[in-house]
């Protein structure tokens, strides 16, 4: 606790040498840029186990009957896989990584409005990964409920529960705070002149997402709670042998987790409506649109979590209720396509990396909520719910949809993370491979849910194996793609050319300090005037 | 010959009312989700809720709620004592706040020892032969609500400890005050979700 510090201006934050070495330097620190990283790599590292279990249970599903394990264990890896790449890679994701470490630049502040909070929620990430992680080690096997730990099977089940379910609920935790923390920072911290109509769209994204977090979460938080209380003592309240209703449970789960689908797909959004304007170098079209259907989507997005619930059990004015405003929401994401798709009309677009990643992102993307559409219509939602048109459908969606965004994030805003480039050809030989085996792992599952192969199945008829062959090998290509763009990226962060302060000619904060940033990312905080925008080009 | 800057640690009294309003959201939501399951299975066992709360004790819970109120005062006394630079006031209203709040924990103490005397406890064989699915359901709940506000009375104990060692170390003054205020919008906040639970476990038949 100083009252006051001297730090250097002209040492990045990648060498600044503060009271700690080492190891320490970093896991201490409360630096937004540093905490950002922290995130990034603790991320990485789950993400490879999760891709490694969908691998093997592609594996297991390349022939019918048992191939590589049997019933029990792939039910705790496909839980497992969801329960990693929901709750710690994709919820998180972009606003823990790119929300942390470009938020304050791009608004002109010098960190967050609460540094030690924001180092504070990393540990509690970290302590939720951990208590998931020994929920797979120790006691009675692996969790085998799906991600959703659905009432009664979640507290019925001899597997390990305890420990996944209060990760889960520590992850909430994290989220939460992380949230709470972007609001205050978005509301007290944007540079002077910076009025709510010039805060660059990844900003907006975040604070839309930053209320999602909070307002969400909490009622995933005490559903998650109350199974666990019902699982030790026996409360009663999911129980239909006390007289509670499991199907309150999905209410409550699904109240939280649809909004958080759009907790993981806003601030891809933004960050895709940052890289293409830079890249078409044009003026964002519609910016006030773009503004007002993440609002939208932030709000409509509480009141369709029926549709995962249709076969459930529910009224018919439910449901048509839920199926209306399940197609309400989907024109603001609409609306942000037309936007993007005029952002590049007659820009002068530079055929780079990110930009490949943006363009592919829209085209998965569309296909992803497409296909949504199919699934919040009543007729044909009872037909393809819990096949393996569902897994196409969230695939596309929030690896499609977040991870294509992620990867175009993370190949844009490189250069100013850490001061070098990468090798732009091997980084687009990574996306095209990346691409063509994306489309030929999740492709033929929409096929394969039409025909009727259900979801959560180790096993499955013989007039499947030809479609679930290509979904196999398709995975093999697109994890090839993942490892050479992974490769490149780290080799570069190693030994890459300099890159200088704004190797796109971007327009927003961000392209105006050095690369990588000072500790303090400004020498003097700057000041938007009359004219000045996030994109005037 | 590197380029110095000067900068003072950031402090921003708004700012962390604003976080702290925004956390006060989270726990309402929290407790949000309970009510709502409170009030479906009211809705559906109307009869055994009924006979339920009859076996609450409504004496117990009126002291509570006066305590709580009381101590919600207090709090709030302080917090202008502390403005007005009373230090030695500040602390002697704390410290009655925190006494308050134990004097709660105690009458809840005693007040489940007695459920689980008569055999009243989740999970208990006693509820499955005797009692209704209903009341099972609410006992459950209650259970649940009142040892999940219990707990918050604790945490709110913690901080307010924390702010009674910050305003003697001179840390919390009447310029930096956020962290008492935070404690007592905090406060607050634990005290307004028992005023909800009272009525709807004790008082409504
Ligand atoms: C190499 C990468 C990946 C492969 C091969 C893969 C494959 C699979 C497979 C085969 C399933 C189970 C299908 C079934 O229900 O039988 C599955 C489920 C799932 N995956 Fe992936 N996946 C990958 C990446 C991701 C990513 C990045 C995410 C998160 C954005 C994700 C989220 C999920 C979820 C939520 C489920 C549902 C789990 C459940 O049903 O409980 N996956 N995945
Ligand atoms: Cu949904």
């Amino acid at each position: 606790m100083q009252a006051s510090s001297h730090i250097p201006h002209d040492v990045s934050y990648l060498d600044y040498k503060g009271k700690h070495k080492g190891l320490l330097a970093w896991i201490l620190s409360t630096d937004h840029k540093r905490i950002a990283l922290l995130y990034m790599f603790s991320m990485m590292t789950l993400f490879l186990v999760g891709v490694l279990l969908g691998l093997a249970m592609k594996l297991e599903l390349i022939a019918p009957g048992k191939t590589i394990m049997g019933a029990q264990d792939y039910n705790a890896v496909f839980t497992v896989h969801g329960v990693i790449m929901i709750f710690m890679i994709v919820v998180p994701g972009l606003p823990a990584v790119f929300g942390n470490f470009l938020l304050p630049i791009m608004i002109g502040a010098k960190d967050v409005a609460f540094p030690k909070l924001n180092l504070f929620s990393w540990y509690v990430y970290i302590a939720g990964a951990i208590l998931v992680i020994i929920s797979v080690l120790f006691g009675d096997g692996s969790p085998d409920t799906g991600w959703t730990f659905y009432a009664p099977y979640s507290f019925k089940t001899g597997t390990n529960m305890l420990p996944a379910i209060f990760g889960a609920f520590v992850l909430g935790f994290s989220s939460i705070l992380t949230g709470l923390n972007f609001i205050v920072t978005i509301h007290r911290l944007r540079a002077p002149g910076m009025s709510w109509t010039k805060m660059p769209l990844f900003p907006w994204t975040i604070y839309g997402t930053a209320w999602i977090q909070l307002l969400a979460t909490p009622v995933v938080g005490i559903t998650l709670v109350l199974v666990s209380l019902e699982r030790i003592f026996g409360i009663g309240v999911f129980d239909p042998a006390l007289g509670g209703d499991p199907i309150l449970y999905q209410h409550l789960f699904w109240i939280y987790s649809h909004p958080a689908v759009y907790i993981m797909i806003l601030p891809a959004m933004g960050a895709i409506s940052e890289v293409i304007p830079t890249f078409s170098q044009k003026h964002i079209f519609g910016y006030k649109a773009i503004v007002a259907s993440t609002l939208a989507i932030a709000f409509v997005g509480y009141f369709v979590w029926g549709h995962h619930m249709f076969t459930s059990g529910m009224s018919g004015t439910a449901q048509y209720t839920f199926s209306i405003l399940t197609f309400l929401v989907a024109i603001p994401s609409a609306i942000k396509v037309f936007n993007w798709i005029s952002t590049m009309y007659k820009g002068s677009i530079s055929l780079e990396t990110p930009f490949y990643w943006a363009a592919s992102f829209i085209f998965v993307f569309m296909i992803g909520g497409l296909s949504g559409l199919v699934l919040g219509a009543l007729a044909t939602d009872v037909y393809v719910h819990d096949t393996a048109f569902v897994v196409a459908h969230f695939h596309f969606i929030v690896f499609g949809g977040v991870g294509f965004a992620f990867f175009a994030a993370i190949h844009y805003w490189f250069p100013k993370m850490f001061g070098r480039m990468y090798d732009t050809t091997w980084a687009n030989v990574g996306w095209i491979v990346f691409f063509i085996g994306f489309l030929a792992l999740y492709s033929p599952m929409f096929y394969l849910g039409l025909q009727g192969m259900p979801r959560r199945y180790y096993d499955y008829l013989e007039q499947f194996h030809a479609a679930n062959i290509l979904s196999t090998l398709g995975s093999w290509v697109m994890t090839f793609g993942l490892a050479i763009v992974l490769i490149n990226l780290f080799r570069s962060a190693k030994s890459g050319p300099i890159a200088g302060a704004n190797p796109w000619n971007g327009k927003t904060l961000e392209w105006t300090v050095p690369s990588p940033p000072p500790v303090e990312n400004f020498e003097e905080i700057p000041v938007y005037g009359e004219k000045d925008g996030p994109y005037e080009y | 010959m590197s380029q110095v800057i000067h900068h003072d640690e950031h402090y921003d009294a708004e700012g962390s009312k604003i976080g702290m309003w925004l956390f006060i959201f989270t726990e309402l939501l929290l407790f949000g989700g309970l009510f709502i399951i409170y009030s479906v299975y009211r809705f559906s066992n109307q009869d055994a809720f009924h006979l339920a709360a009859e076996e609450l004790n409504r004496t117990v819970g009126t002291i509570n709620t006066i305590i709580l109120l009381v101590s919600s005062m207090t709090i709030a006394m302080s917090t202008s004592a502390l403005q007005k630079k009373q230090k030695k006031t500040t602390l002697a209203l704390l410290g009655v706040t925190l006494l308050l709040g134990l004097v709660f924990l105690v009458n809840k103490y005693f007040e489940w020892g007695t459920k689980f005397e008569h055999g009243i406890f989740p999970g208990s064989q006693y509820m499955l032969d005797h009692l209704s699915q209903g009341e099972i359901l609410f006992f459950g709940l209650y259970f649940v609500m009142t040892g999940l506000h219990a707990l918050h009375i604790i945490v709110g104990m913690v901080v307010i400890g924390f702010a009674y060692a910050g305003v003697r170390s001179g840390r919390v003054n009447a310029d930096r005050a956020a962290l008492l205020e935070n404690s007592g919008l905090y406060w607050h906040l634990v005290d307004l979700i028992w005023i909800f639970l009272f009525p709807l476990f004790y008082l409504i038949h």
